[in-house]
């Protein structure tokens, strides 16, 4: 990579400085290879028609917006596995809190953004405090957390509010809020990066603990600040979806493979799973890849479990387009 | 560093000394259990002071004990496998198809999941060695993979039974037993497996290879080690446990669709009181086998207190997290 | 001449007050004394750089002066103020910056990020990312570079040159006032060099003080003003560079009293037929090796250190095998890309860092010997209690051999001293019967009884045919261990000296003054 010098032009130096990750290309490319198969299998109609192009977007909402916190998480060289069952969490309590009723949307919602709040202040001190590894720590807690949706609730319990599902089919003029809201939280994640303090230090814990340490960053806050924000973007998901399906049901998060997925498309954004490098932009492309590829496997009409299998392999496939070029050996 | 020799005062002293040093070596697994299993005992001496009672929970713990010892390998090398869960639902559910409500194709049906196990085992190791996808984030894909075509060959749920023949070996008894009145089939198998897996696990070069790996990658690596086999045949020895489990837990079970969820937790907790550490090195075969009895009997404790299921999930996350946490405080103390 | 220690503090004040103090400054390590009763004075605007073969304390010293480590006795002193520090930060706070080899810079961000790690300038919280890049370019300026790196680029962009000008900068950025730098021309090439001198040059007239340790004799002589010399610890004389030779100095380092004696050499009825042949080897690190290695000889291996010793070894056993040239093994041609067939070729690698390379902590004393035989036999090989198949016998009969100290031979290596660690890893290679032995540092770490120990087994190993290569950065090992000594430098071999050359001759060729004749001269001066 060249070198920019200080007396290079400000628009030299601006274009250079805006690295677009070479995710992009994939999504062009994912784009370009769901299109054909438009063609071939269905004579494309899927990208003719813009109602199922927003879709796709739509769809993306719920994972891409807690794919902002896993890349947050996975930046400070840790990882989130309870991500799915924190939104499936948030979707059972905040229905069986609002019960319908629009007067009871605050308190639910501060209830379970404190439930969010103290679910990431757990994984983070865990991680930290007791020295647990993030993947058993945050595992565990998925654990923890499933055993409690399912001592308390079987099924679909209460409702949300008419007024509440705004937030889910809402549209201001021709476009949906959710997407509103997804532009909203990427631009918070990528300021909360690039414009704070906190995003410095994160990236600086994340590349080399020791170094921050070093240089006087306090490193197990900053870990266990990821940590609470990355489960508040799953709480946030959480309220998407159920604002969209107007009722929490406790299986909600892990059959959307949440985890799993926040994990990859945070990964061929290009973010570093041993951390210190990446960002969000690159994260938002790879949650449209797997917004793209489902909604074309849907409507392709491809087989419900056939699309499990493809996503897991996918998913591996994904991770493993950048491990392949480390030289360590994996454990 | 030499141990000082003592010069031994003579008579009780000594004996007691010896005692309790060799008291302090037993893992902590052992008694835990035998406490909560008297507990159990206590409280319902029925189903566990009878040699019935205690036979049956045996059954019952047996295929989580095999499924424990598959993970051991794999936890002794340095790596985690959370496909076993799918693996014993891929079992139940492509065997009740497979079967197709016939007895006879209980011996090829079996053969075929060895064979298929062998395949998913295979997958997870080259994945892990030549693309270098982490262990964790390559069984979670594979998981997700397992259990998606398990679900798509049955179309979502469940297409026979499974049939009295491929059932015995999780179901069926020997009945008429001196002493023991009567031995599940499952028990003498894991009996059988422990065995092999021992004698595999200490006394073979392929074992001592597995921790070598798991203690020390690159010391390994400049000993000759050739890490990716051992690595490789260490997945598919789990695998083949997995579908082992699978086949006793489809049959003293049935089929579910759900069945298998969590079991990869479970393996690792059970591992995790059977005092493996997570970062690889350790393992004992016996150990594992206890600490899958265990968390069992932890099981079977919280049912009998009235405890819904749901929350035994909940204690496991904290056992995995507690434990975890205490093998790791505990042996940076030592440092 | 002038020399320091003659000096006496307030009124022999040649130049102006001492910048920086250190007094009586004590360090030990289990085993080992690393600095003992250090005194110096460091003045501003001087260079002074620090001496020293490998171990004799200077990184100790400058950990200490940076708030790394702890004194166990002396004190510091700031332009006469006592001082001390808890961590590297406050250190840095109260103006001594320090700059290590290995940089401490996060290559995924930017210059400006960078320097301003821990103390970026915000207000609720947010950064002025523009007031960061122009307040990194006030500080690049101040080292005159604000031409040569822009605050928006990656450090892992930065030329290895460039990153260090950014650490110095960082450093002026913390107004420090004394600057260590460690081993600062290592990397770079010569023009980058000349920059250097050039900038530090500059540091000398802000009137900072600048330390450096260094191997490399002519740039300690082209920038130094005074040099100070260790050895075992200790300070042995502080002298102004104008008044002292290479040759003399290098004297200073070495010259010492053998603490043991070492077995008697080969001599050359011993020595058998050529069992290592290498012609014209290169990789990306190192070239053109070339050498023999007999039957029964110890070859000894001198160099300082970054001379490709270890990657000689490495590229022998093929960790990091020869890319082109000729290897030839017991007369076989070979080339070797991997250790499991070095192994099978009866190589033997006793590699430098034991903990993390030679030996798996957790296993016993028994599975640690025995794994080299393991991992060449079939996996479904059978064990029984003492050993392997056949040899039930050959661990305890190796480890009596080794003179290894312990109760049991199940006890896990890493409850085991240093010297029986060491011990270990020999045993594991005489185990699977290598005939070719290559040992990095066999000594390092290891309490003076354990070394004479191990010394006596090498010699031992050679007497029944055994051909060693021995590594080593202790002059005085290699000059009593060894037959013939290959010299390395900057990645290749400069010569080759006969046995019981003198250190003088070795440092010389080591360090880049291979003219033996010059040494002789300046070295009678002396004795006159």
């Amino acid at each position: 990579m060249t070198t920019i010098t200080a007396s290079d032009s400000w628009f030299k130096r601006t274009a250079r400085s805006i690295h677009i990750p070479p995710v992009y290309f994939f999504l062009i490319v994912t784009f370009l290879v769901s299109g054909l198969l438009d063609q071939f299998y269905s004579d494309g109609q899927i990208f003719s028609n813009p109602a199922i192009m927003l879709n796709i977007i739509v769809r993306s909402v719920a994972l891409g917006i807690v794919a902002v916190g896993q890349t947050l998480v996975i930046l400070g060289a840790s990882i989130d596995l309870s991500v799915a069952f924190t939104i499936s969490i948030t979707a059972v309590m905040s229905s069986y809190l609002m019960q319908g009723e629009t007067a009871r949307v605050p308190m639910a919602i501060l209830a379970v953004f404190g439930i969010g709040l103290l679910i990431g202040l757990s994984n983070g001190l865990t991680i930290t405090k007791l020295k647990v590894n993030p993947f058993i720590a945050t595992l565990g807690m998925s654990l923890i957390i499933k055993g409690i949706i399912n001592a308390t609730f079987s099924n679909y319990t209460g409702s949300v509010p008419e007024s509440f599902e705004f937030f889910g089919y809402g549209t201001i003029g021709p476009i949906p809020v959710s997407i509103f809201i997804l532009l909203l939280v990427y631009l918070a994640g990528w300021f909360l990066l690039a414009r704070t303090k906190f995003g410095a230090h994160l990236y600086g814990v994340g590349g080399n603990s020791e170094i921050a340490r070093l240089s006087g960053v306090r490193t197990d806050r900053v870990l266990i600040g990821a940590h609470i924000i990355c489960s508040m973007t799953a709480v946030l998901s959480g309220f998407f979806l159920v604002s969209l399906m107007r009722s929490g049901a406790p299986w909600v998060g892990p059959n959307g493979l949440y985890d799993l997925e926040s994990i990859a498309t945070t990964v061929i954004g290009g973010t570093a799973l041993s951390g210190g490098k990446g960002g969000v932009w690159g994260t938002l492309a790879g949650v449209l890849i797997f917004g793209i590829l489902d909604t074309t496997f849907n409507q392709l009409g491809v087989n419900p479990y056939l699309k499990m299998i493809l996503r897991g392999a996918i998913i591996v496939l994904a991770v493993a387009s950048y491990t392949i070029r480390s030289k360590k050996e994996a454990a | 560093m030499t141990t000082t020799t003592v010069t031994p005062p003579g008579g009780i002293t000594t004996s007691l000394n010896n005692t309790w040093g060799w008291i302090k070596k037993i893992p902590p697994v052992y008694p835990v259990f035998f406490i909560i299993f008297i507990v159990l005992g206590f409280l319902n001496p029925v189903k566990y002071q009878s040699m019935n009672g205690i036979m049956t929970f045996l059954r019952t713990a047996a295929p989580l004990a095999v499924l424990a010892v598959g993970e051991m390998f794999v936890l002794a090398s340095g790596g985690f496998d959370l496909t076993v869960g799918a693996i014993v639902t891929f079992v139940v559910l492509v065997s009740s198809k497979l079967l197709a409500n016939d007895p006879s194709n209980a011996l090829p049906a079996i053969l075929i999941m060895l064979g298929i196990g062998i395949v998913i085992g295979l997958l997870n190791g080259l994945i892990v060695s030549y693309l270098k996808v982490p262990s964790f984030i390559t069984t979670l894909g594979m998981m997700l993979l397992v259990r998606g075509s398990a679900l798509y060959y049955v179309g979502g749920a469940p297409q026979g039974y499974l049939t009295d023949n491929w059932r015995a070996f999780g179901r069926n008894y020997f009945e008429n037993v001196p002493v023991f009145e009567r031995v599940p089939y499952a028990l003498l198998i894991l009996i059988g497996l422990a065995i092999l897996s021992h004698f595999l696990f200490n006394r073979t070069n392929y074992g001592k290879q597995i921790l070598a790996i798991g203690d020390n990658v690159r010391a390994s690596q400049l000993s000759g080690v050739r890490v990716r086999l051992v690595r490789v045949l260490t997945f598919i020895f789990c695998a083949l446990m997995a579908i082992i489990g699978g086949i006793l837990i489809g049959g003293y079970g049935g089929v579910n669709v759900t069945i298998g969820e969590g079991l990869e937790m479970q393996s690792i907790a059970a591992c995790v009181v059977g005092g493996v550490l997570l970062g690889g090195g350790k393992g004992s075969v016996p150990n594992v086998i206890f600490g899958a009895f265990t968390l069992q009997a932890i099981v079977n404790l919280l049912n009998m207190l009235g405890l819904p299921k749901p929350y035994t999930d909940v204690v496991q996350g904290l056992i995995i997290i507690v434990a975890v946490a205490y093998v790791g405080l505990s042996s940076q103390k030592k440092q | 001449m002038i020399e320091a220690d003659e000096k006496n503090t307030a009124e022999n004040t040649l130049v102006t007050e001492p910048l920086m103090e250190v007094r009586n400054i004590s360090k030990r390590f289990p085993g080992v004394v690393a600095l003992d009763d250090v005194s110096l004075q460091f003045f501003p605007g001087e260079v002074h750089a620090i001496v020293g073969e490998n171990g004799a304390g200077k990184s100790t010293l400058m950990k200490i002066v940076s708030g790394a480590y702890t004194p166990d006795a002396g004190e510091i002193y700031l332009s006469g103020n006592k001082v001390s520090f808890a961590h590297p930060v406050e250190a840095q706070q109260k103006g001594i910056s320090i700059i290590y080899q290995e940089f401490n810079l996060l290559p995924e961000r930017t210059v400006a990020h960078n320097i301003f790690l821990g103390r970026e300038s915000a207000r609720f919280g947010t950064l002025d990312v523009r007031r960061m890049n122009r307040e990194a370019v006030k500080v690049l300026k101040d080292l005159g570079v604000e031409k040569m790196i822009s605050p928006t680029s990656l450090v892992s962009s930065l030329s290895v040159a460039e990153q260090q000008l950014l650490e110095i900068a960082k450093a002026i950025s913390f107004k420090a006032r004394v600057l260590i730098m460690d081993e600062p021309t290592a990397a770079l090439t010569y023009t980058e060099v000349d920059l250097l001198v050039n900038l530090i040059d500059r540091l000398k007239q802000k009137g900072m003080a600048i330390i450096f340790i260094s191997h490399r004799l002519k740039e300690v002589f082209d920038i130094a003003e005074k040099i100070t010399v260790l050895k075992d610890g200790k300070l042995i004389k502080t002298v102004v560079k104008k008044d002292v030779s290479p040759a003399e100095l290098v004297f200073l380092m070495v010259g010492r009293a053998l603490d043991h004696y070492f077995p008697p050499l080969g001599s050359t009825e011993e020595f058998g037929d050529v069992v290592l042949r290498v012609e014209n080897a290169s990789n990306q690190i190192i070239k053109d090796i070339n050498f023999e290695l007999r039957k029964g000889e110890v070859l000894g291996v001198a160099g300082l250190q970054g001379s490709g010793r270890t990657e000689l070894a490495q590229s022998l056993f093929g960790v990091m095998p020869f890319k082109s040239g000729k290897m030839e093994l017991h007369g076989k041609a070979i080339a070797v890309k991997n250790p499991s067939k070095a192994i099978k070729n009866r190589m033997g690698f006793v590699t430098e860092d034991r903990k993390s390379e030679g030996l798996t902590p957790r296993q016993p004393i028994r599975d640690n010997i025995l794994l080299t035989v393991r991992s060449v036999r079939s996996l479904l090989g059978l064990i029984f209690k003492d050993g392997v198949g056949s040899s039930r016998k050959l661990v305890p009969m190796l480890g009596q051999q080794v003179d290894i100290r312990t109760d049991s031979f199940d006890r896990e290596t890493q409850f085991l001293s240093g010297g029986n660690q060491q011990k270990v890893v020999l045993a594991k290679w005489l185990a699977s019967d290598a005939d070719v032995f290559i040992f990095d540092e066999p000594t390092r770490g290891i309490d003076v009884e354990s070394k004479a120990g191990i010394h006596d087994m090498i010699r031992a190993l050679t007497k029944k045919g055994i051909a060693v290569l021995m590594i080593s950065s202790e002059l005085p090992e290699i000059i009593g261990m060894s037959d013939r000594v290959l010299v390395m430098a900057d990645h290749r071999i400069a010569g080759e000296l006969p046995a019981r050359s003198s250190e003088q001759d070795i440092m010389l060729m080591a360090t880049g003054h291979a003219n033996a004749k010059n040494a002789e001269k300046t070295v009678r001066v002396e004795e006159e």
